[in-house]
């Protein structure tokens, strides 16, 4: 019986090259003479190179609290120079016995950030809004100070990633009600409303953001009444938010294209003003469906406010950058960049792994 | 037929008040809306006026005509400091358009070779195709650029010591030096590649009408390739047969002779390509993906290997999805070459913000640079479109 079923197992039993590794690698590296050539050559990139980045970054490198002289004689990664400016890149000039409060600012960005992530928070609606109003009036006390007996510290020292967090969030939170009007506007029945958002929206989209900081930070000053100066950092914020604005339109513009037609008209026929129509049945489904590809335009933005360091900015690539000016850590960019693209990165990524869910996840909610 | 006017005049609704009327309404918001902007930019323009005044800067482009007085770097029109600033503009939007068009070329291809590898059965490819392109697209391109810009200018030695891996190239911090051909003999070898370029062009329509007619398959590789040789050969012979080329010479303190490529142009060129290759991988991807399963199934039923499944099947499907997106890359893309003004590359914005702080007329210097991106992205669109519709008839 025992000899029967052994043979029976032996014979039903795929062969040794179809399963397990051995399987794997045909199946997935070497099915043709065409993938095996790729795959050949995809192996020897990959071992001409990971070692010798291993060994940089990680073997030969420097750790810790050590001097820019034990860099220069090592062969690997200087991440003693990180960790000797890490405050400086993360928070600029701001004063150092401060740091907290940038530090707690960046914590309240970050819980508003990612809690508006989670889905059934949605539903608190205009009190995750009220949640926010509150948020960015805590960062602004906590930034600036001046009361509660915090010292009060001028926007001119702000720098680093809370620079950054403020542009990008400032800049995401005002463009997206201007976008919302902008989109509307564009959409209206009256002509010249229209033709005044198509052109604000058309000309904006046809420039680089790079002109529109020149103009916040040159042209911008001799528009103001004589006397009236605003400072540098609000004239960049107000460029990159009339920016963000004409791109927020069109993307809310393809989402108020999508509702069908019926929802317009069922509205209108239960009598609905225009703006109760749009308050109450139009946008609410709109705005949904355009989160996602929101969620890639604040990706965006995050990224283009690194422009600010054109106009002399102190954001956390600019901070990066002084950082290895110091003339003692001159040699170490290399490691002085990595560090800022990997905080870059790592909002970036996680930004956009989000929004992938998030439009697979709406998706299924339709479907029901 | 007559009609009970009584009874339907009973059902009509009082007649609105005028200023309920939707009509009158919408005329009353537009006009208070264009008055709201006509009002905005007088008083813009009048502050501006005021301070203009105030600080005895004339406007106008009068001052385009006076002396530039600075260098620029590197150029495709001759040009000295003592030109004017309307030549400086000039050579400073062809430094924009040169990088690009060089660009958009190589992120086109770099972007569609990442897509396919993505989607690539072979597990190892698709891997590094991942790697590549979230590891790029998640990080400011200024960065990249800078990165870029520090690498090329840290690592390959100084000019004095340049690298030179093959006869006539020299790589140094300050760019590449290549040889160029020397004399216009060279002009009927391209002659000859032209000509041979449309021969083979005609050739292949004339192979696709038959294959298209008969079913018989004509070769059109081994011919073509015969065609450029020997056309080549024929304007080369005619051109005089030159021989020499022109090759750069480190004489004092610098390459004299031959082509050169700046690093600035190097490291904006690589940075803007590769990061807008990661895009359009993505775009390809998508593109690719959208083309039904069934079509994959039914051409694999056929007996096409994948490479032509990709080549006649899905390919020609996937671009009208792949277009509309990629226009709009190729338009970040010009735009974002502004971004040469961080790293030094003379192109439009860097040789306006010289133009603005040498002369003081900022209103002036932004207005070119607006208008001429506006411009750049207003033909690239036209191109795409023309493209795009030229694409959709081919297809039914």
């Amino acid at each position: 019986m025992t000899d029967t079923t052994e043979k029976h197992e032996d014979w039903s039993r795929p062969p040794a090259t179809e399963v397990g590794v051995i399987g794997w690698l045909r199946k997935n590296l070497f099915s043709s003479w065409f993938n095996s050539i790729l795959s050949l050559i995809a192996i020897y990139l990959i071992i001409t190179t990971i070692p010798g980045i291993i060994e940089w970054a990680l073997i030969n490198s420097v750790w810790g609290d050590k001097s820019p002289e034990v860099c220069r004689e090592a062969k690997g990664a200087c991440w003693a120079f990180i960790y000797e400016k890490h405050r400086f890149i993360l928070f600029g000039v701001y004063p150092y016995e401060e740091h907290w409060r940038p530090l707690v600012a960046m914590i309240i960005f970050l819980t508003l950030i990612f809690g508006s992530c989670i889905k059934p928070l949605w539903k608190l609606g205009w009190w995750l809004a009220a949640l926010w109003a509150g948020g960015l009036v805590m960062v602004g006390i906590l930034m600036w100070g001046g009361i509660f007996g915090l010292e009060y510290v001028n926007q001119s020292q702000w720098g680093g990633l809370p620079l950054t967090l403020f542009l990008a969030t400032f800049g995401t939170v005002f463009a997206f009600p201007l976008g919302i009007f902008l989109a509307l506007g564009r959409r209206s029945r009256m002509p010249a409303i229209r033709s005044l958002s198509v052109a604000y929206i058309e000309l904006i989209r046809g420039v680089p953001l790079i002109s529109i900081l020149f103009m916040a930070s040159v042209m911008f000053p001799l528009f103001l009444p004589a006397g009236v100066s605003i400072d540098k950092l609000l004239r960049a914020q107000v460029g990159i938010i009339l920016f963000g604005a004409a791109y927020g339109a069109e993307i809310i513009r393809a989402g108020l294209q999508a509702i069908p037609r019926g929802q317009y008209e069922a509205a209108d026929a239960m009598g609905l003003s225009y703006w109760q129509s749009m308050r109450k049945i139009i946008l609410p489904q709109a705005l949904r469906i355009t989160i996602p590809p929101m969620v890639n335009g604040f990706i965006g933005g995050f990224k283009d406010t690194s422009l600010v360091v054109i106009i002399g900015l102190f954001d956390l690539l600019m901070t990066s950058r002084v950082a290895f000016q110091d003339i003692n850590w001159r040699p170490f960019y290399v490691e002085g960049y990595l560090f800022c693209a990997a905080i870059y990165f790592c909002f970036c990524f996680f930004m956009s792994r989000y929004s992938q869910w998030l439009e697979k996840d709406l998706a299924k909610d339709q479907n029901h | 037929m007559t009609i009970d006017t009584g009874e339907s005049e009973a059902l009509q609704p009082a007649k609105a008040v005028f200023y309920n009327d939707p009509k009158v309404r919408a005329v009353f918001w537009q006009i208070v809306a264009v008055v709201g902007v006509i009002a905005m930019f007088w008083f813009l323009i009048h502050n501006t006026i005021t301070n203009l005044d105030r600080q005895n800067i004339a406007s106008g482009f009068s001052f385009m005509d006076l002396e530039a007085g600075f260098a620029i770097g590197e150029g495709m029109v001759t040009y000295t400091p003592a030109n004017t600033y309307w030549r400086a503009i000039l050579v400073g939007l062809l430094n924009t358009i040169k990088v690009a068009v060089i660009g958009i070329v190589f992120a086109t291809i770099i972007g569609s070779v990442v897509g396919v590898m993505r989607l690539s059965p072979n597990w190892l490819v698709a891997r590094l195709a991942t790697v590549y392109i979230e590891s790029l697209r998640n990080v400011p391109l200024l960065l990249q650029l800078f990165f870029w810009y520090a690498l090329i200018v840290g690592i390959l030695p100084r000019a004095k010591e340049a690298y030179g891996p093959f006869l006539g190239v020299y790589l140094s911090n300050r760019g590449f030096n290549i040889p160029l051909p020397d004399t216009w003999g060279y002009m009927g070898l391209l002659a000859g590649f032209l000509i041979a370029l449309v021969a083979v062009m005609w050739l292949r329509r004339r192979n696709k009408k038959i294959h298209d007619e008969t079913g018989e398959i004509k070769n059109t590789l081994g011919p073509g390739m015969l065609i450029f040789a020997v056309v080549m050969m024929v304007g080369w012979l005619a051109g005089g047969a030159p021989t020499t080329l022109d090759s750069p010479e480190f004489k004092g303190f610098s390459f004299t002779g031959g082509g050169e490529v700046t690093s600035e142009f190097l490291a904006l060129w690589l940075g803007l390509t590769l990061y807008t290759a990661a895009f359009i991988a993505e775009i390809v991807r998508s593109g690719i993906e959208a083309v039904s399963k069934g079509q994959w199934e039914a051409a694999r039923s056929l007996g096409l290997k994948r490479g032509q499944i990709l080549r006649f099947i899905v390919l020609p499907q996937a671009l009208r999805v792949i277009i509309p997106p990629t226009t709009s890359q190729y338009l970040n893309l010009t735009k974002n070459s502004s971004l040469a003004v961080a790293i030094g590359y003379p192109d439009i914005v860097g040789v306006t913000n010289t133009t603005i702080n040498q002369s003081g007329q900022a209103i002036e210097g932004i207005a070119i640079i607006m208008a001429v991106y506006l411009t750049l992205s207003l033909s690239i669109s036209l191109f795409m479109n023309w493209y795009n519709t030229k694409l959709a008839l081919v297809e039914r």
